[in-house]
C-alpha cells in the first residue's frame, strides 16, 4: 500500500480536526479527498507529509512511518500545499531549478515526467512566478512538486481559484501522471472533480462519511432524486422546504435537487402543489444522483 | 553540496531583487555613518559668544583677541550692561557671555588678581560644560604668558595629553559605535526577516518537506548575509579612514576577522529571533526593540558603562555589542593585537556558539 492510515486523530486545542480516520491508498491510485472547507483535509495532508504529528493512530507513506521515518518520507514525496507556495520573486525556470537542486536532481534528469506540463509554461520561463496567472501558477507548482520523481504526490486543493479550462487540463495531467506509477492523493472541494478519481473519500468535520469508487458512491444513493425548476427560484426553495413530503431540497446549478420522504411520491403531486402557489414554467424531472447529492445526503444523516 | 549552493543562489536572487532590502543593506550604513560622523558631534566649533567688557583695557583686549582667533568661538556681539545678558541668551544664538569686571587690567596689576565671569547657556549641559572648559584653558594660557619670566614661588602646571585621540575627535568614538549598530541591525534583522518571510509565504512548508536538513537551511540563509555584511563593514571602515581620517593603528586583518566574528554573532541572533517569531513584522519589531536599544544604550557607545548603576553594568555584559566596541576601539585607536583583546574575542565566540546551538535546537522540523 502506498498510503496507510490507521485511526488517525488530531485536535487543535479542543477542536477535533480529524476523528479516527482510517483508509488505504493503493500504489498508482488517484485517490480523492472530497469535502468542504474546514473538513480536515489540510490537516490530514500535513500529517501525511510529516509536517504535523497526529495525536493518535498510525500512518505510513510509501512504507515509511510518518512520525519515526519522516526523513525518508521527505525524500520520496511531492507536496503541493493549498496556498501557492513558490518563490514569487524567482522566475519560472529558477523556481524549477531550485527545487530540482534541493532534491539532488536536475530538470533534464526527470524532464519526461514534467514535459507535458512544462511545455505549457515554457514560453513564460523568464517570467517571475508572482506574475503568472492562477492556472500557470498551479502548473508550475505541480512541476516543482514532480521534479524529483516522487513515489507519492500530495496535492492539497490544487484547483481552488483556477479557471474551469485550466482545472480540466490539470485533471488530465493527473491522469497522465498516474500512468507513470505515481500514487496521487488529491483533495478538492469541487464535487464534479471527484468523479475523475479512482476512489474517493467523502470527509466532513474530521470524519469520513464513505470511501468507494465514484460510481459506487453514486449508485449507493438510496432515494429517487428530482430536478425541479420554476420561474421564481427563490420562492421555489421556500415552498419546497415547507412541502410536507420534502426530505431535502437544495440548489444545484440552474435547478433545485429534491428528494421526497415517501416511496410513493409522484412528480404530478409536486407540480400541482407548485401551481397552487403561483409558480410558472414548472419542470419536475427524475434525474441521476451525483457525488454532491450523496455528500449532502450523507452529511445530513451524519448530523 | 550542490543543494547547498542552489540554496545560496536562491537567497542571492531574493536579496538582489528586493530594492528595499538592498537599500537597507547598503544605503543605510552609508547614510548612518555620514550622519553620525558629520552631524552628531560632541565637539564645539564656532560657538557664538558675547562680551560684556566693563574695563576695556589692554588685558581684556588681549584676552578677547585670543578667544576670537580660536576656532572654537566666534564673537557675535558686545553688550554694555548686565541687564542685557538674559535677553541675549533668550534669543538663543549666543551660548556664552564673558563678563569682565570693572578695572580688570588695573586689578590685575595692583592686586595681582582680576575676575571674569563666564556665563553659559546650560539648556544643553554638555555644551555648556565644554565651553566653560575651553574658555578656562584660554584664560589659563594667557595667565601663563603674563607670568613668563617672573618667578612664582609655587606653581603646579597640569599638562594634559589626550592619548589615542589627541584632538578629541568625536568621530573616533562614533565610528566603532555606528559600525556595531549597523552590523548588528542589518545582520540580525535581515536574516530574521528572510527566514520568517519563508514561513509567512508558505515556502517553509515545502522546504520542510524536502531532504534539506535544518543546518543546511540555516547556514544557507546566513552565508549570503555574511558576505554582504563583510562588504558593509569594509565600506564603513573605508569611509572612516578616507572621509573622517580615522586611523587604524592595529592590523587590518585582525580588524576584519573580529568584524566577521561579530557579524556571525549578529546573524546567529537573527536566526534565534526567527525561530521565535512567525511573521516578518514580529521579527522586525524584536530586532529593532530587542537589539537596537540595548546596543545604543548599554554598549558603552554613547553612555560610559562605568557610570551606569550596577544592575545596568551587569546587564551590559550580556550585550555582544559592548565587547565588539571594546575590541574595535582597541584595534583601531590603540593599535593593540589579539593579545590584548583575546578575552573579549573569546566572549564573543562563546556567545555565538550559544546562539547557534539554541537556534538549531529551537528550529522546528515540523509546522508546530
Amino acid at each position: 500500500m502506498s498510503i496507510i492510515l490507521n485511526n488517525i486523530s488530531k485536535s487543535y486545542n479542543k477542536v477535533k480536526a480529524l476523528d479516527d480516520i482510517s483508509f488505504e491508498v493503493k500504489p498508482g491510485e488517484l485517490f480523492g479527498l472530497i469535502g468542504p472547507d474546514g473538513a480536515g483535509k489540510t490537516t490530514l495532508f500535513r500529517i501525511l507529509t510529516t509536517l504535523l504529528i497526529q495525536d493518535g493512530g498510525k500512518a505510513s507513506v510509501a512504507g515509511y512511518d510518518v512520525q519515526k521515518q519522516y526523513k525518508d518520507i521527505r525524500n520520496h514525496v511531492g507536496y503541493m500545499p493549498g496556498r501557492f507556495s513558490l518563490y514569487q520573486d524567482l522566475t519560472v525556470e529558477e523556481n524549477l531549478n531550485f527545487f530540482a537542486t534541493i532534491f539532488g536532481t536536475t530538470i533534464e534528469e526527470n524532464y519526461d515526467l514534467i514535459k507535458d506540463i512544462y511545455i505549457q509554461i515554457e514560453p513564460f520561463k523568464a517570467r517571475r512566478a508572482g506574475k503568472l496567472s492562477g492556472g500557470m501558477k498551479q502548473k508550475l507548482a505541480l512541476c516543482c512538486a514532480l521534479i524529483h520523481k516522487p513515489k507519492v504526490l500530495f496535492l492539497d486543493e490544487p484547483t481552488t481559484g483556477v479557471d474551469p479550462v485550466s482545472r480540466k487540463e490539470f485533471w488530465e495531467m493527473l491522469k497522465r501522471l498516474q500512468q507513470k506509477d505515481i500514487t496521487i492523493l488529491v483533495s478538492t472541494p469541487y464535487m464534479d472533480e471527484a468523479e475523475l478519481c479512482d476512489r474517493i473519500a467523502l470527509i466532513t468535520n474530521g470524519k469520513i462519511l464513505q470511501i468507494n469508487t465514484p460510481e459506487a458512491i453514486i449508485a449507493s444513493f438510496p432515494k429517487k432524486i428530482y430536478k425541479v425548476r420554476s420561474s421564481n427560484t427563490y420562492q421555489l426553495i421556500e415552498d419546497l422546504r415547507i412541502y410536507p413530503d420534502t426530505h431535502s431540497a437544495y440548489p444545484f446549478g440552474e435547478y433545485l435537487h429534491f428528494t421526497p420522504k415517501s416511496e410513493v411520491f409522484r412528480s404530478m403531486d409536486l407540480t400541482k402543489y407548485l401551481e397552487e402557489r403561483h409558480h410558472k414554467e414548472i419542470e419536475v424531472k427524475e434525474t441521476v444522483a451525483t457525488i454532491e447529492d450523496t455528500f449532502m445526503d450523507l452529511s445530513k444523516a451524519h448530523e | 553540496m550542490n543543494r547547498f549552493i542552489g540554496f545560496i543562489k536562491k537567497e542571492f536572487y531574493h536579496i538582489l531583487r528586493d530594492r528595499r532590502s538592498l537599500f537597507i543593506l547598503f544605503g543605510m550604513p552609508i547614510v548612518q555613518v555620514m550622519l553620525f560622523g558629520f552631524a552628531i558631534t560632541n565637539e564645539i566649533n564656532n560657538v557664538d559668544i558675547a562680551i560684556l567688557d566693563h574695563s576695556k583695557d589692554v588685558n581684556t583686549k588681549e584676552i578677547i583677541n585670543k578667544i576670537a582667533t580660536s576656532k572654537y568661538f566666534s564673537i557675535k556681539g558686545f553688550i554694555s550692561h548686565e541687564d542685557e545678558i538674559e535677553s541675549t541668551f533668550k534669543k538663543g544664538k549666543i551660548k556664552a557671555v564673558l563678563n569682565f569686571e570693572k578695572d580688570f587690567g588695573k586689578n590685575l596689576v595692583t592686586q595681582k588678581k582680576a575676575t571674569v565671569q563666564i556665563l553659559t547657556d546650560a539648556t544643553d549641559p554638555n555644551t555648556a560644560n565644554t565651553i566653560s572648559n575651553y574658555v578656562g584653558s584660554i584664560l589659563q594660557n594667557y595667565q601663563q604668558e603674563l607670568n613668563k619670566g617672573l618667578n612664582m614661588p609655587y606653581q603646579i602646571v597640569p599638562k594634559t595629553r589626550m592619548v589615542f585621540n589627541p584632538e578629541l575627535k568625536s568621530v573616533y568614538m562614533f565610528v566603532p559605535g555606528v559600525m556595531t549598530i549597523i552590523l548588528m541591525l542589518v545582520s540580525a534583522m535581515m536574516t530574521s526577516i528572510s527566514i520568517t518571510k519563508e514561513k509567512e509565504l508558505g515556502t517553509m512548508e515545502i522546504l520542510l518537506v524536502s531532504p534539506l536538513n535544518p543546518i543546511q537551511v540555516i547556514v544557507g540563509k546566513v552565508v549570503p548575509y555574511i558576505l554582504l555584511s563583510i562588504i558593509n563593514a569594509a565600506v564603513i571602515i573605508l569611509l572612516s579612514i578616507f572621509v573622517f581620517k580615522m586611523p587604524v593603528q592595529g592590523s587590518l586583518f585582525l580588524l576584519g576577522a573580529e568584524s566577521t566574528l561579530f557579524i556571525v554573532n549578529a546573524l546567529s541572533l537573527g536566526i534565534l529571533i526567527s525561530t521565535i517569531s512567525s511573521t516578518q513584522q514580529t521579527a522586525m519589531m524584536i530586532s529593532l526593540m530587542g537589539l537596537m536599544l540595548p546596543v545604543i544604550l548599554l554598549s558603552g557607545f554613547i553612555f560610559p558603562i562605568s557610570s551606569m548603576p550596577l544592575p545596568l553594568q551587569l546587564i551590559s555584559n550580556i550585550i555582544p555589542a559592548k565587547w565588539f566596541i571594546m575590541i574595535l576601539k582597541g584595534i583601531m585607536l590603540k593599535g593593540v593585537g589579539l593579545a590584548y583583546v583575546w578575552k573579549e574575542t573569546l566572549i564573543l565566540i562563546g556567545m555565538t556558539i550559544f546562539f547557534i546551538a539554541l537556534s538549531v535546537k529551537k528550529y522546528k522540523i515540523r509546522l508546530e
